[in-house]
């Protein structure tokens, strides 16, 4: 998942939530779900770094994504 | 013989003491011979024009004139026709319609420019003229009125309206970067994006961002962003320059290019004052390459600021909802034994009050208050006077036993009252 999705799924676990329209057990297995969300992105976040590359289409039309040393740039 | 020809030929026989008759001879001889020289010799006009425009393009290279433009007209057959006058001269003008795409606009009358062309000349009429490839306006006149119209297409074609303009997605993964591959702005987006350290891949895709190729490869670019469909967002720009080197950007088919982009876009062309077409027609529209990148992302610390904030709510939302269990089964325990209370309270008076109906009603009561009850031998209630018959045993009844009795005379109330 990515950083938005895992978003997105905590937003709408914060919703359903607050939404008061679950039942219980439902409501804290949603609660388990968003806190290992809420981990997952905490990983990802610390280990995120920024990766550049450079688009190019190949003649039969494929697209390659080679490495792009910015700092050339 | 004219004064000019009789002094030239003293000025000869002073110096070279030549024999006079014979030099007028050979001037006729010259009449005859070349052309034009004498009545006999005399040009064609299509042979002096020629001659004319080859003296007048050789004379002359190709140069930049400066002048006002009058009398513009742009003909049926596609080329432009003016004059270039200023006080005291002025001189016809043509754009091949072939050249014309070299201008940013046709010029209108009282314009300043400065035009670059080669002066010749027009046989037909026997005229100077001058063939414009290349104009600038005074105050970018040109560029300003082209920019204009293409504005005004893009909004007839609805590409300005603010309805359009999608969402930036607050946590792209694959940005891609329309621009030049060797450019300051890309160095200026990698740093910040590098500073602001998210979960962001950054797709370069080249384009040359300034020069005569510069629309075609930025329309190139975007259509191959488009066809590759992986990019979450995209930037389109390049850093400062002239007005000249931004106008790529002012481009009608870039401009349409990139409204047609899937997906949303920002533009960041040039410094913050630089306002071009691309910049109307992206989502966003960021004054500086940099700023693109700042608004494409959000830093480190905010994502984690956001993430933060919803487990907040979450946690608050979870311990609401326990809160709000606990205290519905502690209410529900209450409610149920005070009902049950209710009930027993209740049930004891409708007890009571069904004895104390029972009791009004036994025949025992009655007989308590001092009433006797009249029965007869086989124990009927004799209750009514028409019930008995003269010198008739029956058992009156009363609250401590029974009298034996007989009946005398039975007196009917009707009867009496007859």
């Amino acid at each position: 998942m990515t950083l938005e999705q895992r978003l997105l799924r905590l937003e709408a676990i914060v919703a359903e939530l607050e939404g008061q329209h679950l039942d219980l057990e439902t409501a804290l297995a949603r609660f388990e779900e968003g806190v290992a969300c809420l981990r997952e992105a905490a990983v990802a976040l610390a280990a995120a770094e920024l990766h550049v590359t450079k688009l190019s289409e190949a003649a039969d039309g494929t697209f390659v994504l080679e490495d792009f040393d910015a700092d050339d740039a | 013989m004219t004064p000019r020809s009789s002094r030239t030929t003293n000025d000869s026989s002073t110096l070279f003491d030549l024999d006079a008759p014979r030099i007028t001879s050979l001037i006729d001889e010259v009449g005859e011979t070349f052309p034009g020289a004498s009545p006999r010799s005399a040009l064609a006009v299509s042979t002096l024009t020629q001659t004319a425009k080859d003296i007048v393009e050789g004379a002359f290279v190709p140069l930049w004139v400066r002048g006002e433009i009058s009398d513009f007209k742009s003909h049926r057959n596609g080329h432009w026709y003016f004059c270039l006058r200023d006080r005291a001269a002025q001189m016809r003008c043509v754009v091949w319609s072939r050249d014309q795409g070299a201008l940013p606009a046709a010029p209108d009358d009282g314009m300043q420019v400065a035009a670059f062309g080669q002066l010749g000349v027009y046989a037909a009429r026997g005229e100077m003229r001058f063939t414009v490839t290349r104009m600038e306006a005074d105050g970018d006149g040109l560029r300003q009125k082209a920019l204009e119209a293409t504005r005004k297409r893009l909004a007839a074609d609805g590409l300005l309206d603010a309805a359009r303009k999608r969402e930036i997605p607050r946590h792209p993964r694959r940005i891609a970067f329309v621009t030049s591959s060797s450019g300051a702005a890309l160095h200026d987006v990698v740093a910040v994006l590098r500073r602001r350290a998210p979960a962001v891949e950054l797709i370069v895709v080249h384009a040359a961002v300034q020069g005569d190729t510069a629309p075609r490869e930025l329309c190139a670019a975007l259509a191959r962003v488009a066809r590759w469909g992986g990019a979450e967002l995209v930037i389109i720009g390049r850093g400062g320059g002239s007005r000249e080197d931004l106008w790529a950007f002012n481009d009608e088919r870039v401009a349409r290019a990139l409204a047609a982009c899937p997906v949303p876009t920002i533009s960041a062309v040039g410094h913050e004052i630089d306002m071009s077409l691309c910049d109307l027609v992206a989502d966003l529209r960021a004054p500086t390459p940099s700023a693109a990148a700042e608004a494409a992302v959000m830093s480190r610390a905010e994502t984690a600021l956001e993430f933060a904030g919803l487990g907040r709510r979450m946690t608050d939302a979870v311990k609401t909802r326990l809160r709000d269990a606990r205290s519905r089964v502690l209410q529900d325990s209450r409610r149920m034994s005070a009902a049950v209370q209710v009930r027993v309270v209740q049930n004891r008076h409708r007890m009571s009050a069904a004895a104390g109906r029972l009791n009004a009603l036994s025949p025992l009561a009655i007989l308590q208050r001092g009433y006797g009850v009249a029965r007869d031998a086989e124990g009927h209630t004799l209750a009514s006077a028409s019930d008995f018959t003269p010198n008739e045993a029956f058992v009156l009844q009363l609250r401590d036993g029974a009298v034996d009795a007989v009946s005398r005379a039975v007196r009917l109330r009707e009867a009496a009252s007859q």
